[in-house]
């Protein structure tokens, strides 16, 4: 995997909030089809690292490239379509709580396909997603309506509809029962080997890293503190490593 | 601006910022390609929407100014001028004054809390990593809906409040449906209606921006959402009298008054 160019590439990456310093020259890579996650305690900086990579945050210094374009030098409507590339799912799903599921859905295709490509394609593209995540029949309800593990499946519909190359999670199972967080896992290697996408999941979910991981990283004190496969870390014996998987 | 932030005083920052969002609106609603589906349906929530609270304040306000006024007037033995003083009264000043309040209240409050809920709850995050622009799909267009809207809203409350009158005089007196519009008319001019009608613009505007800037920049959670809400409200309502004030010394200047 790691022979081919990376999709993602972050380089020194260094973010301050006042005196807290959450990222510290850290740096990573992405490659095609890999899942890569990012494990750290809460407050370690791990959303703030792809919001980053999203630009919804601008880092101190450093760089992030994107399917080989340098984020800090394109402008708002090119980093908009860059966009179209990188899905990314809230913490909190965000789903527009005013819109029913298909508005939902077709939010993003406003911007990236012209109205004849919207009023000819648009409602195929919200089926097939809504398919992919197993809730066709939720089309017309509004997201109160809707329980938390289908509101996690529906915002994911909403990132797959574009066909982005890559997908950011941030804490995808985080506040989900542990049948329905087991599912969202599933469901994201599903997607993983049906459209090939490349991702980076932000989580602390044991049972998520151990199923959807196929490298992961520590991010401690600001840093790639460790790198590996999760056996490999499993068998890690730092203090700092081992605290993550204590009780394991 | 600039200047504002390097200022060491809260007070002075936030203008700071409330003046550079202003700024942004004018650079963002120059450009091509608005959400003008968005600001129809904003027109119709903001518009629409807040014609029967607006109505039936305006209605009540008539009404009561002509029967509080009665009583003055037929001591001074001019009762034949209360259609005419209480129209003067109306379009110049309290209409759309009570107009920009209720709004305030209501517009004001409405977006301050649904953008500070969509800002805490990520969906302003969400549109912009789908590649829309959340600047001008949610704040150009409410601004855009408040500004046009208000002012229609006033020109409705005024004619809503001038039948009020009417009932208001007719209660203890006897003025007929004709006589009556004609004396309300007869004693307004130009001078009344335009600077009436251009300072709603402004309350429209300064309502618009106001709550959504509030909204916009939430924080702090569910918290912050009705902290948004009761401060969009607050600065508002404020900011609906110094416009005021503004405007009235720019109309005695131009000789209007």
């Amino acid at each position: 995997m790691e022979t081919s160019k990376p999709i993602i590439q972050v380089d020194e990456l260094n973010k301050s909030f006042g005196e807290n310093h959450v990222l510290r020259d850290f740096s990573l890579s992405l490659f095609e089809g890999e899942n890569l996650v990012i494990l750290g305690k809460s407050g370690s900086g791990k959303s703030v690292l792809i919001k980053c990579i999203i630009r919804l945050i601008e880092p101190d210094s450093g760089k992030i490239f994107i399917l080989d374009q340098d984020i800090s030098l394109l402008d708002q409507d090119e980093m908009d379509l860059l966009r179209a590339d990188v899905g990314f799912l809230f913490q909190s799903n965000a789903l527009y709580d005013s819109m029913t599921v298909r508005q939902n859905l077709e939010f993003p295709l406003r911007r990236h396909w012209t109205k004849e490509e919207r009023e000819e394609k648009a409602e195929s593209a919200v089926k097939e997603a809504l398919e992919d995540v197993g809730l066709s029949h939720t089309i017309d309800m509004m997201p109160v309506e809707l329980s938390g593990g289908m509101r996690k499946r529906i915002a994911l519909a909403r990132t797959l509809i574009l066909k982005p190359k890559v997908i950011l999670y941030d804490e995808p199972t985080t506040g989900l029962d542990p049948i329905t967080g087991r599912e969202i896992s599933e469901l994201m290697n599903n997607i993983q080997k049906k459209y090939n996408t490349a991702a980076i999941i932000i989580s602390h979910d044991m049972n998520c890293i151990r199923m959807t991981g196929n490298r992961v990283i520590m991010l401690i004190d600001g840093k790639n503190y460790a790198e590996g496969s999760f056996e490999d870390l499993l068998k890690n014996t730092d203090p700092k490593v081992r605290d993550f998987f204590e009780g394991l | 601006m600039a200047l504002l932030d390097k200022i060491n005083n809260p007070f002075f920052q936030e203008v700071g910022k409330i003046a550079r969002f202003t700024a942004r609106f004018f650079k963002e609603v120059s450009k091509p390609k608005q959400e003008w589906e968005e600001f129809i349906n904003q027109c119709y929530w903001i518009g629409y929407k807040s014609l029967t609270l607006v109505g039936i304040t305006a209605f009540i306000m008539g009404l009561v100014l002509t029967i509080q006024s009665r009583p003055t007037l037929v001591e001074f033995g001019a009762e034949a001028l209360l259609p005419s003083m209480v129209s003067v009264s109306l379009v110049r000043e309290i209409a759309p004054v009570i107009t920009a309040l209720i709004c305030a209240g209501k517009i004001g409050s409405g977006i301050g809390a649904e953008l500070g809920s969509m800002r805490v709850t990520e969906q302003i995050d969400a549109m912009e990593v789908s590649g829309t622009n959340p600047y001008k799909y949610l704040v150009v267009t409410r601004v855009l809906a408040s500004t046009v809207m208000v002012p229609i809203l006033s020109s409705i409350a005024i004619a809503i409040s001038l039948y009020g009158g009417y009932l208001g005089t007719n209660l203890k007196g006897d003025v007929s449906w004709s006589l009556y519009w004609y004396q309300a008319f007869n004693a307004l001019i130009y001078g009344d209606f335009i600077p009436s009608m251009i300072k709603t613009i402004f309350f429209g505007f300064a309502i618009g921006i106001v709550g959504c800037y509030k909204g916009y920049n939430s924080q702090k959670g569910t918290e912050g959402v009705g902290r948004s809400a009761t401060t969009a409200v607050i600065v508002a309502s404020l900011l609906v009298f110094i416009l005021d004030l503004i405007a009235v010394q720019i109309a005695d200047v131009l000789g209007l008054t």
